[in-house]
């Protein structure tokens, strides 16, 4: 994979992750994430055929919550942080064509 | 010569349940509210936070995949669709992908061509975006995430469906499944049901499909109707002039009834899907899907062929009024209470049909209670009130399901019931209008009408006309 | 000046044997803070284990433990001992910045349930520990605040990513700190930093609350100066709780009940794979060594093949790095945290506040974690590790069919000199090799210290259990531990 990390897939996976590199970053993280993808290319070499993937290491199943409301007026709370708050609302920049 | 189109349509059907609680927390899922009032941690993605499952939005997807003859899988997954938006707190929604709780079912549908099935892809649970409000004075974007976490369904169908009648056939059929559930009152204007409509054109007889267009923004039938053959004609404008269609998103402005693309070179269509490990698996087994199975409810079939049985209701009323769950809750309701299943018909047929089509509201927005309608037919059969009165009152429960007794009680709208008095009003009209009386004598049957309409209005209408008339005869026979 | 060195005394603690003493009136919980913000005043400067100090409010919450003491109303273990808390466990009220100057300004609203419980327990939280920026790292030298130095060598990294907690405990700045372990970032600098650190078993302590890295791999855990005390931290911090999915309901954990020196008939395998290329000789030395002082009490201890072993990274960095691309997604300047400045467009905005709020290696693991989430890669990249990762976890399965435990180094070098790791990630990466793959498969691990290298540095054992077996865990850590200090080592 090393050597395929080209200039377009490091301009759009930075598109996908929401980041700006500079031009020595993308340098960087295509030279990274090459040698990290011929690292992790190794796992390749395992015959993983009717292998189940394993997401959770545990067979924990079916937890719920039951429908019941427990939270109050939690607007003072999720605001408190906001960097920016208008009537009650967290202010963000134009969405709307 | 003009080739032939075909238009091939697929849905997608987004429907909020009808749960108390959002999906993973323990926030409120009610209207109204300041901005952001039913938040927590957990609905706006703050760090840290996780989500738990509520078990009733397992439980109505189940049973709307029953109702739709899926199959429900015995194991199913939450994944993370991955998207900056600022109405998604996470910057992911968490949603079903590559296990979805239904499958491969299917709704019938009744076409000018008779009865059609058409297929159900899958049915998936996730969560809802929050709210996104343009502040024009400031040129900003306000975010309120009381909606956030609001649990969904998605209805997926296959690309079964072929016109636009046959689209709101299925939809009106499904959003019908869905209430008679009460999993949600599918309210499109509000939002509770989204339809997004995957729409592609080819000519007659071909095999592959076209390239297809997912229409957004669609907040009424008609809008959907208007959407669906305004995008028809787009696709085959472009196909007669020897361009292609672009896959893309578009959004349907039903004021300038016409449709714009929603791409955005920011937005790389790549969700990065992947299982939420912050979730833990769901196991259905046959035990859970029996207990759900036999919590159905009587379907629109059953609830008219029972109808046609139990009462003495003519067809035609059957069909509207089983054409709505709530109407039909609260004609069963109300009949059980009076008695008079005729008379609750009548009431639901007449004033509140009417009622509804000059307020341009949904059967489900009535807002008459069962005991209330109830009580309004017996005082019409204990001649309390008259006709006219009770049509009165009733308007007035429509606005705001006022108690009938009450009301009557308070207005003094009880019909006078007091011979003597009635007589001596009766007396005053006849001496009152020498020559409607002359009239009547005359043969004129009609001046007898003119003479009630008097002393129904002396009485300011408290009167039963029925007597008013058998008094008139009488005085005017004795003169 | 007696009360100095009483002070002191009181510094070399336990923090079981603080307790006891607060308890017993012989001293009190004011003045163990007293004494830690002492120590902190005297020492910090060197070796900067916190990001955030709460002085007023620990002396505050100190006087009310005491009086809850006095009170009767606390009489645990942990009742007044003064505790440090990793910076990416929330506290309510009091900054959490991950090390990142995403979360530069930002307070939690809630408390993590590992946190609550201990303060329920009585428990006195001083501040904030370092750690590599959103717990990426494996020195501690990616916090955004400036690295952490070794307590036993400041010109040492104290390992990461929970270093700050583990300088803090071998510093004396706190009696004992919660850190959190998604690759060994417990195991590890605690090993590094010559102290005791635990990575229980998945889902035995609640992540509410714990800023998450790699979801299915996070895992909280005490590191504590002795293994009495680890053992009593992770008795209160276990716990099930209803707001996290995937936390379990268990019954076993009285784990102090497991403080017996008694190994006898205990098998205890060490992979060949764990003590070959890579592995400094005095590490391999020092560990061989402890091996043989649970031999002599006992235990049967044997070489075998665990197999798998050169996978267990590059599987790691998929998961863990598909997993944080997607988790750091929520920091995005609308919310909390750091917003760029200025006026642009969202998705400018977007960019440039995450560009500028994460560090280097942070931006490295989201695009990594991207990549092979990414539509036409999943399938080779991130599903083959979920593959490769229930081909571990089955090669463990076999391991614990026939032992009782796993024996190996904690690190295949003592701690290196700050500076030196970054330059090469893939040569970082490789350094978690033996802690790895106790996360891919959910199972407990305990590194305890067992020597030092020739330079002082502190050498760290690590015993790996199969899932819920930390009892075993602590009764060979603990009768190690007390072989080892009878025997002078």
């Amino acid at each position: 994979m090393a050597g395929r990390i080209t200039e377009e897939i490091i301009e759009y996976v930075s598109i996908l992750a929401k980041l700006e590199l500079s031009d020595e970053e993308k340098e960087r993280a295509g030279r990274d994430m090459g040698n990290m993808l011929e690292y992790i290319d190794r796992l390749g070499e395992l015959d993983t055929t009717g292998v189940e993937p394993m997401s959770h290491v545990f067979p924990v199943r079916n937890v719920f919550r039951e429908d019941v409301v427990t939270n109050g007026d939690g607007s003072r709370e999720t605001l408190q942080n906001a960097p920016e708050e208008k009537d009650n609302m967290f202010v963000v920049p134009r969405t709307f064509d | 010569m003009a080739r032939e189109y075909e238009t091939v349509i697929g849905l997608e059907v987004h429907v909020e349940l009808a749960t108390r609680t959002k999906i993973f927390c323990g926030c409120s899922t009610a209207f109204g509210g300041r901005p952001n009032a039913h938040t927590c941690p957990v609905c706006t993605g703050m760090p840290g936070s996780l989500p738990v499952l509520n078990r009733k939005v397992l439980e109505y997807a189940v049973s709307v995949g029953l109702a739709m003859n899926c199959a429900i899988a015995r194991e199913c997954k939450f994944d993370r669709k991955n998207y900056f938006y600022p109405d998604n707190p996470q910057n992911y929604q968490i949603s079903q992908l590559y296990v979805p709780v239904c499958g491969n079912g299917r709704i019938e549908i009744d076409t000018q061509e008779g009865s059609k099935k058409i297929g159900i892809h899958e049915i998936h649970m996730e969560e809802d975006a929050g709210k996104l409000i343009h502040d024009a004075w400031e040129d900003c974007t306000l975010v309120d995430y009381n909606r956030s976490g609001v649990p969904l369904i998605e209805i997926v169908t296959e690309p079964d469906l072929r016109s636009s009648q046959e689209v709101i056939a299925f939809l009106e059929k499904l959003r019908l499944i869905i209430q008679y559930l009460g999993a949600s009152d599918c309210k499109l204007q509000e939002g509770s049901m989204r339809v997004d409509v995957n729409l592609s054109v080819r000519e007659r007889g071909a095999s592959a499909y076209g390239t297809r267009t997912e229409m957004k923004n669609l907040n009424s039938f008609h809008a959907i109707s208007r959407a669906i053959e305004g995008e028809k004609s787009r696709q085959i404008d472009l196909l007669e002039s020897g361009e292609a269609v672009v896959q893309e998103t578009r959004r349907w402005d039903d004021d300038k009834g016409c449709s714009h693309t929603m791409r955005s070179k920011e937005d790389a269509q790549d969700y990065r899907y992947f299982p939420d490990p912050d979730l833990v698996p769901i196991c259905i087994s046959q035990e859970y899907l029996d207990k759900i199975r036999a919590g159905l409810p009587e379907f629109r079939t059953e609830k008219m062929a029972r109808y046609q049985a139990e009462y003495d209701i003519p067809a035609y009323d059957i069909e509207i009024i089983t054409g709505s769950k709530h109407m039909a809750d609260l004609f069963e309701a109300a009949t059980a209470i009076c008695g008079q299943p005729k008379k609750v018909s009548n009431w639901l047929m007449g004033e509140t049909m009417r009622l509804l089509r000059e307020q341009e509201k949904d059967p489900q927005d009535i807002l008459v209670s069962p005991g209330h309608l109830a009580a309004l037919i017996e005082l019409v059969e204990k001649k309390e009130i008259n006709g006219s009165v009770a049509k009165e009152v009733y308007e007035v429960m429509f606005a705001r399901d006022v108690d009938p007794v009450q009301y009557v009680e308070d207005r003094g709208l009880k019909t006078v019931n007091d011979e003597g008095a009635l007589r001596s009003v009766v007396e005053e009209v006849i001496a009152a209008n020498p020559r409607s009386v002359s009239d009547y004598r005359g043969g004129k049957e009609k001046a007898l009408g003119f003479l009630v309409g008097q002393t129904m209005k002396a009485m300011k209408g408290k009167a039963d006309p029925v007597s008013v008339d058998r008094l008139l005869r009488e005085l005017l026979q004795g003169m | 000046m007696v009360r100095e060195v009483m002070k002191m005394e009181l510094l070399s603690l336990s923090a079981v044997a603080l307790s006891a003493a607060i308890r017993e009136g012989k001293t009190s919980a004011p003045e163990a803070m007293k004494a830690v913000l002492e120590q902190i005043h005297r020492t910090e400067e060197i070796y900067h284990c916190y990001v955030t100090i709460d002085r007023d409010g620990a002396m505050k919450r100190a006087e009310m433990a005491q009086r809850r003491i006095e009170a009767g109303e606390l009489t645990g273990p942990l009742a007044g001992v003064p505790m440090a808390v990793k910076d990416n466990l929330c506290t309510e009220g009091m900054r959490t910045t991950c090390s990142s100057r995403i979360l530069e300004q930002y307070v939690p609203t809630f408390t993590a349930r590992a946190v609550e419980n201990l303060e329920d327990a009585g428990a006195v939280l001083i501040g904030k520990t370092n750690m590599d920026e959103f717990a990426m790292g494996s020195t501690t030298e990616t916090s955004w605040y400036g690295p952490t130095r070794n307590p036993r060598s400041p010109e040492h990294v104290p390992g990461g990513s929970s270093g700050g907690s583990a300088a803090a405990v071998a510093a004396g700045e706190c009696f004992f700190a919660l850190g959190s372990d998604t690759g060994g970032s417990i195991r590890q600098p605690a090993g590094y930093c010559g102290v005791v650190g635990m990575k229980p078993t998945y889902g035995t302590v609640s992540r509410y609350g714990l800023v998450a890295y790699g979801s299915s791999l996070d895992q909280i855990g005490p590191l504590t100066g002795n293994v009495s005390d680890c053992a009593a931290v992770l008795e209160v911090i276990a716990s099930h709780d209803p707001r996290d999915s995937t936390s379990v309901e268990r019954q076993d954990t009285d784990f102090t009940n497991a403080l017996t020196t008694d190994v006898t008939g205990m098998k205890i395998g060490i992979p060949r794979d764990y003590l070959g290329e890579g592995l400094d000789s005095e590490v391999k030395a020092a560990v061989l060594r402890a091996a043989s002082v649970l031999r002599e009490q006992g235990a049967i201890v044997e070489e075998f093949d665990l197999g798998l072993v050169q996978y267990a990274i590059p599987t790691y960095y998929t998961i863990a790095a598909a997993e944080a691309s997607s988790n750091l997604e929520r920091f995005d300047g609308i919310k909390y945290g750091y917003r760029a400045p200025g006026d642009m467009g969202l998705h400018a905005m977007y960019k440039k506040t995450r560009s500028q709020g994460f560090g280097p290696e942070v931006k490295r693991r989201i695009m990594l974690g991207s990549f092979v989430l990414s539509s036409g890669y999943y399938d080779a990249y991130y599903l083959k590790a979920l593959k490769v990762k229930a081909m571990i976890r089955r090669a463990f399965d076999q391991a614990f069919a026939e032992y009782d435990l796993i024996l190996g180094p904690v690190a295949p070098t003592t701690a290196p000199r700050l500076g030196e790791s970054l330059a090469d990630p893939i040569r970082m990466y490789l350094g978690d090799i033996y802690t790895i793959s106790a996360n891919l498969a959910g199972l407990p691990g305990i590194c305890v210290p067992c020597g030092r290298d020739a330079g002082g540095l502190p050498i760290g054992l690590q015993l790996v259990g199969d899932c819920f077996q930390e009892k075993k865990i602590l009764r060979a850590a603990f009768t190690y531990e007390q072989a080892a200090k009878s025997s002078g080592l």
